[in-house]
């Protein structure tokens, strides 16, 4: 217990990390995953080929190269100094963008064609074709993966403490490389998996709870 | 084309398509143009930056990293499969002493971050006395956290074929394990064959995270390379993306031309018949057994990524 109580500090910076990438890499997934989502669904060709080709090409791309592009990657642009944590952050925010709007497209295609035609059929204009028929149904289908790609999300952040961004992994380098704070490299390490464990156990109980609260009555 | 989003487009649709067409191209194109702005003001062009990759020892060095970064994921891939039927069969398991802890363990594995994982085997070990070798460190938590992900897609697969393929099973007098790997498994593996390459698509993209735990793969030799004159950070990490990309997009070919091919194949087709048979006029058993699966498995697939 001495490697929790004997760096309270530590921890709590790091869990702090940990949630910030984990809230902005998600609102920049949801944001650009969305328009890239949208991309691919809709109903002009070059948009649909420039979504693809950003689908493809980032998630055949491993999350590390992703940092090491954003965090090695900017700096030699000579653009502003930005902070590891937003290069962090944009890095996988950009990553599992790709997640996302596979996920909306999967989403708009589960609902059948013949909803939205039966909408137009009744004389309803777009706006309300989206808003009354087609969305509130993909909606339904899309939470529980999109609560998998988000639980997907918080273990990746992970990955930001190979590159000195303090996210909770980032611990076990900190405390070894002191020699006045307390706890063992496997200490701290299995403190930060059951954290882990711990966080991924609460949003899979979200995603039971939207799941059934949303499920879509055939 | 007509889908769920909009029609045939008619005169005006087809003008704003124009526009949007235009603007895309116009965002596409100013965020390329600065890019390359940004890359040639910084000379990141010039001959001095891309020198290195004109030895033809770095390239043999690639390619002694590229076999680095394969090997890993070959062994990685193979004992996650392993793992993944053992714990997939465990879990379904007849006796709780074999299911509750298969189960525990299954969860643990698949809620654990890989990185995580990476690290308790090669920086917690040591303390407890045990030296680890970043390849191992590497292959074993890709193997722990796959496998486990892998065992969850194999019994998906399995929970999802007709009760009556069982039951046909023990019929005809087979015993469990017979039943199990003549009758279940090879539907089960047919089915789940897409989910189960896209898993090593996956396995594959995180061998990278050994960079961080300082296994010598490609990611590690581009941190490398940026260390010699001219400082070629940029060259050596998109000749290295360009590289996992290819290996990746090898496998998602070979994932997508599964897909096709499972889709396509006779077997599959009987299958799919034989569900929609029960769907329309169906035994009290069959009807009982869609009844108690309805509630059972909605989803929750919690794929990895």
């Amino acid at each position: 217990m001495d490697a929790i109580f004997g760096n309270l500090d530590l921890w709590s910076q790091g869990l702090t990390y940990t949630l910030m990438v984990f809230f902005f890499g998600g609102i920049i997934a949801l944001v650009l995953g969305t328009i890239v989502g949208a991309m691919r669904v809709s109903p002009v060709p070059v948009a649909r080929a420039v979504g693809t080709a950003y689908v493809t090409l980032v998630r055949n791309t491993p999350l590390t190269l992703v940092f090491f592009f954003f965090v090695f990657g900017y700096s030699a642009l000579a653009l502003p100094t930005l902070s590891n944590l937003v290069l962090g952050i944009f890095a996988i925010g950009v990553y599992t963008a790709t997640y996302v709007a596979e996920t909306l497209r999967a989403g708009i295609n589960t609902v059948p064609v013949g909803q939205a035609e039966a909408a137009r059929a009744i004389g309803l204009p777009f706006g309300q074709v989206m808003t009354q028929v087609v969305l509130p149904q993909a909606f339904r289908s899309v939470v529980p993966p999109m609560m998998s790609v988000f639980i997907a999300l918080l273990k990746n952040t992970t990955v930001a403490a190979g590159f000195s961004i303090a996210v909770l992994p980032q611990l076990q380098a900190t405390i070894s490389n002191s020699h006045t704070r307390p706890g063992s490299p496997m200490e701290v390490l299995l403190w930060v998996a059951v954290i882990f464990i711990a966080l991924v156990m609460l949003l899979t109980w979200l995603q039971r709870t939207l799941e059934n609260r949303w499920r879509i009555a055939r | 084309m007509s889908s769920v989003l909009f029609d045939v487009p008619g005169p005006r649709a087809r003008r704003r398509n124009l526009i949007l067409t235009i603007v895309t191209i116009i965002v596409v194109v100013a965020v390329i143009a600065f890019l390359l702005w940004r890359l040639s003001l910084t000379n990141q062009f010039s001959a001095a930056k891309w020198n290195v990759f004109t030895y033809s020892v770095v390239w043999s060095s690639i390619g002694q990293m590229l076999l680095n970064t394969l090997r890993a994921f070959a062994l990685a891939a193979v004992l996650s499969l392993a793992l993944g039927f053992v714990l997939a069969i465990g879990r379904m398991s007849d006796h709780a002493w074999v299911r509750v802890p298969v189960t525990v363990v299954t969860e643990f594995f698949r809620a654990v971050p890989v990185l995580v994982m990476m690290m308790i085997l090669y920086y917690g070990l040591p303390t407890l006395g045990v030296k680890t070798d970043p390849y191992w460190a590497v292959v074993v938590a890709l193997m722990l956290y796959n496998g486990s992900v892998l065992a969850e897609a194999l019994r998906a697969g399995i929970e999802s074929l007709p009760r009556g393929q069982k039951e046909a099973g023990f019929a005809i007098g087979l015993r469990k394990s017979g039943v199990m790997t003549l009758i279940l498994l090879p539907q089960a593996i047919r089915a789940m064959l897409p989910v189960i390459v896209a898993q090593l698509v996956v396995t594959m993209k995180d061998t990278a995270l050994g960079f961080i735990i300082t296994y010598q793969e490609l990611l590690y030799y581009a941190k490398l390379l940026s260390s010699q004159p001219g400082r070629p950070i940029l060259q050596a990490a998109l000749i290295i993306g360009g590289i996992y990309i290819i290996m990746c997009l090898i496998l998602s070919g070979i994932a997508k031309w599964a897909e096709i091919k499972t889709r396509r194949s006779p077997k599959m087709k009987a299958l799919a018949a034989d569900q929609a048979a029960v769907m329309h006029e169906g035994t009290d058993t069959e009807l009982i057994a869609l009844q108690t699966r309805s509630g059972k498995f909605d989803g929750n697939n919690s794929g990895a990524i």
